[in-house]
């Protein structure tokens, strides 16, 4: 998908003093924020929905592959962290990750499968497939159906941290989000992320000169859909709940949206975008189904005049100023 | 009582009825969605929520005017089409400069509007539509008992379905068409004005799921997400069938209706889920679909 990456015009140096100023600026602004009046759980739950947006806009901003199902992973990640935290009593952080090796793992299977189309029928692909995955929630047992996992103990960190204090819950999931940034701009900006740049502008060519565009494909697959899950497992871990919300297809269809609205192919972007989002849904949830349309609305704004987003809009009108 | 494999012949024969109508929108769906592809190259995520507009607009026709379901088969298509014109020539054409999946982003925008809306005034539950008087009652044919409607949907989305690959693939308007759907730029300068056939097109496309809306009113009430659940299998039903041909969507929507209502029987708890399964095994064995060829 040609996407304007528009931070490619600026030197280098550049862009690269601009992200760190940037990144420090986020952090300092997320670590004060719950001093500063705003509320630590909406924090967590954009905070979440930042790392989701992220790992989503690696397979699309710079992989150029729209899945539109990706919130399998963000749901069986959800399922398995809450499954191992309740029922197996694992503590967190082991059921954090047990989470995100499911989603891993799933990643594998569909990437596989879906990397064998490419453009629309990818994005057709990915849907049904986790269609399949939410009836398969629906049905299984230890989903426990429309009731979901409930009461998910938090439990404490590494044996010490009582994630039970708010506070403390929300800097641990700021660590995850920086963790999870910064892995995001290192992918993007490694070798790896330039082959897979190159086989989003023109995969033939890139083929030529002997890359094996498929495995490139696949391996920006799992990671976005490994990041996708500790997106999933840390929010059901947050929430104390895993339900059929976050596996059905209006949570793909959000995900794209907030990295539409922030700005694909950028790094900051997805995190404007589900910060955005959310605090649109916080804000409308007394209003029924007008967040849907609302949501629709703003779909179509971005398609036909605003498609470079949020974070797109800026640099182009910050490198034009230059 | 006679049983096949167990089970009595008479809950296999209505499943497999169950099993065709199904299939009959199925097919009519997915046909609308490769005539569509086949020459604006987009995906219509608002195939569903087209469905359901016909469905509605058939319940607004008996409500308000007192027109009957014969009128709604006729009027409803054209004014969900009509509609349909307009999204093409305000939004869809602004997009075939730009990448395939913008097209993709913006009807699924449009369908998450019309199903908002329409949740907003009607709520999520179904509103009744009465049959029509004189598809009522149903026939004895011995081994089953085959209600009046359920035949008449089966018989005319054959009829719409095969009519549409006759007018596409045998008469000069769709040679036109195929033309279009392989090189745009030469038919224009052959003088034939292809933004027009591009918006009629879009628009047949969507009258053929509103069509499918009217017929499926009678059968399941008539709800604002209804057409939501059903796009996605829609979408198996294309990547399994391959968007390539006309005849191969009519027969893999069919024939994938029979297979989801013979796992009805014999298998309940996979039923929702055989489709998919079916596209899992299809893109290993055949990527292309079973009737697409690679492009």
């Amino acid at each position: 998908m040609a996407t304007p990456v528009s931070t490619a015009a600026l030197p280098s140096r550049l862009a690269t003093s601009g992200f760190a100023l940037g990144t420090i600026a986020m952090i300092v602004l997320l670590s004060v924020a719950p001093f500063v009046g705003i509320y630590p759980v909406f924090l967590m739950k954009a905070l979440c929905f930042g790392v989701f947006a992220c790992a989503f806009n690696l397979l699309l901003g710079f992989g150029g592959l729209l899945s539109f199902g990706h919130a399998m992973f963000l749901g069986t990640a959800g399922y398995l962290a809450a499954h191992a935290a309740k029922v197996w009593g694992f503590p967190p952080e082991l059921a954090i990750l047990t989470g995100t090796a499911a989603s891993a793992v799933l990643g594998v299977i569909v990437g596989v499968l879906a990397i064998r189309r490419q453009g629309i029928y990818f994005a057709m692909i990915t849907l049904a497939i986790a269609q399949m995955v939410y009836f398969f929630y629906l049905q299984a047992p230890f989903t426990h159906g429309e009731d979901g996992i409930q009461a998910v103990p938090r439990g404490k960190l590494f044996g010490v941290l009582d994630l039970a204090n708010t506070l403390t819950m929300y800097y641990v999931v700021l660590v995850i989000f920086v963790g999870a940034f910064l892995l995001i701009y290192r992918t993007v900006h490694s070798p790896f992320g330039q082959v897979l740049k190159a086989i989003r502008e023109n995969e033939p060519r890139a083929i030529s000169l002997g890359y094996n565009a498929d495995r490139y494909k696949l391996l920006a697959f799992v990671l976005s859909a490994t990041l996708s899950g500790l997106a999933g497992a840390t929010k059901a871990i947050v929430f104390q709940l895993a339900s059929l919300t976050d596996v059905y297809w209006t949570m793909s269809g959000e995900v794209v949206l907030m990295t539409l609205l922030g700005g694909m192919g950028t790094i900051f972007g997805p995190v404007v975008g589900a910060f955005v989002i959310i605090g649109l849904e916080n804000y409308l949830a007394g209003f029924g189904q007008w967040v849907t349309v609302i949501t629709g609305v703003i779909f179509v704004v971005c398609v036909l005049a605003f498609r470079r987003g949020i974070v797109g809009e800026l640099a182009a009108w910050w490198a034009k100023k230059k | 009582m006679t049983e096949i494999f167990g089970v009595p012949t008479q809950a296999l024969f209505s499943q497999l009825l169950i099993g065709l109508i199904n299939g009959a929108f199925y097919a009519m769906l997915s046909l609308g969605l490769a005539v569509i592809f086949g020459l604006l190259n987009i995906i219509n995520f608002t195939h569903g929520a087209q469905y359901m507009m016909g469905a509605f607009c058939a319940w607004f026709l008996l409500q308000y005017l007192g027109l009957g379901y014969w009128w709604s088969l006729l009027i409803a298509p054209i004014a969900v089409g009509a509609f349909g014109v307009v999204i093409e020539r305000t939004m869809l054409a602004r997009l075939y400069k730009l990448d395939h999946l913008y097209g993709l982003l913006l009807t699924f925008g449009l369908a998450l509007i019309i199903q908002g809306l329409f949740r907003n005034q009607f709520g999520s539950s179904g509103l009744p539509y009465q049959m029509p008087e004189a598809l009522t009652g149903g026939f004895n044919l011995g081994f089953m008992f085959l209600p009046k409607y359920r035949g008449w949907v089966i018989v005319a989305s054959l009829a719409i379905c095969l009519t549409t690959w006759y007018v596409i693939e045998r008469t000069k308007l769709g040679s036109y068409l195929r033309a279009g759907t392989e090189n745009p730029a030469l038919v224009q300068a052959f003088g034939i004005n292809v933004p027009r056939m591009i918006t009629l097109t879009y628009g047949f496309g969507v009258a053929l799921a509103a069509f499918a809306g009217v017929m499926a009113a009678p059968i399941y009430q008539v709800n604002p997400l209804m057409g939501a659940d059903l796009i996605i299998v829609v979408f198996a039903v294309v990547v399994i069938g391959g968007m390539g041909s006309i005849l191969g969507s009519i027969i893999t929507g069919f024939g994938l209706g029979v297979i989801e209502g013979l796992t009805k029987v014999f298998y309940p708890e996979a039923s929702n889920t055989v489709i998919f399964v079916i596209m899992v095994i299809v893109l290993i064995i055949r990527p292309a679909g079973l009737f697409g060829r690679e492009r």
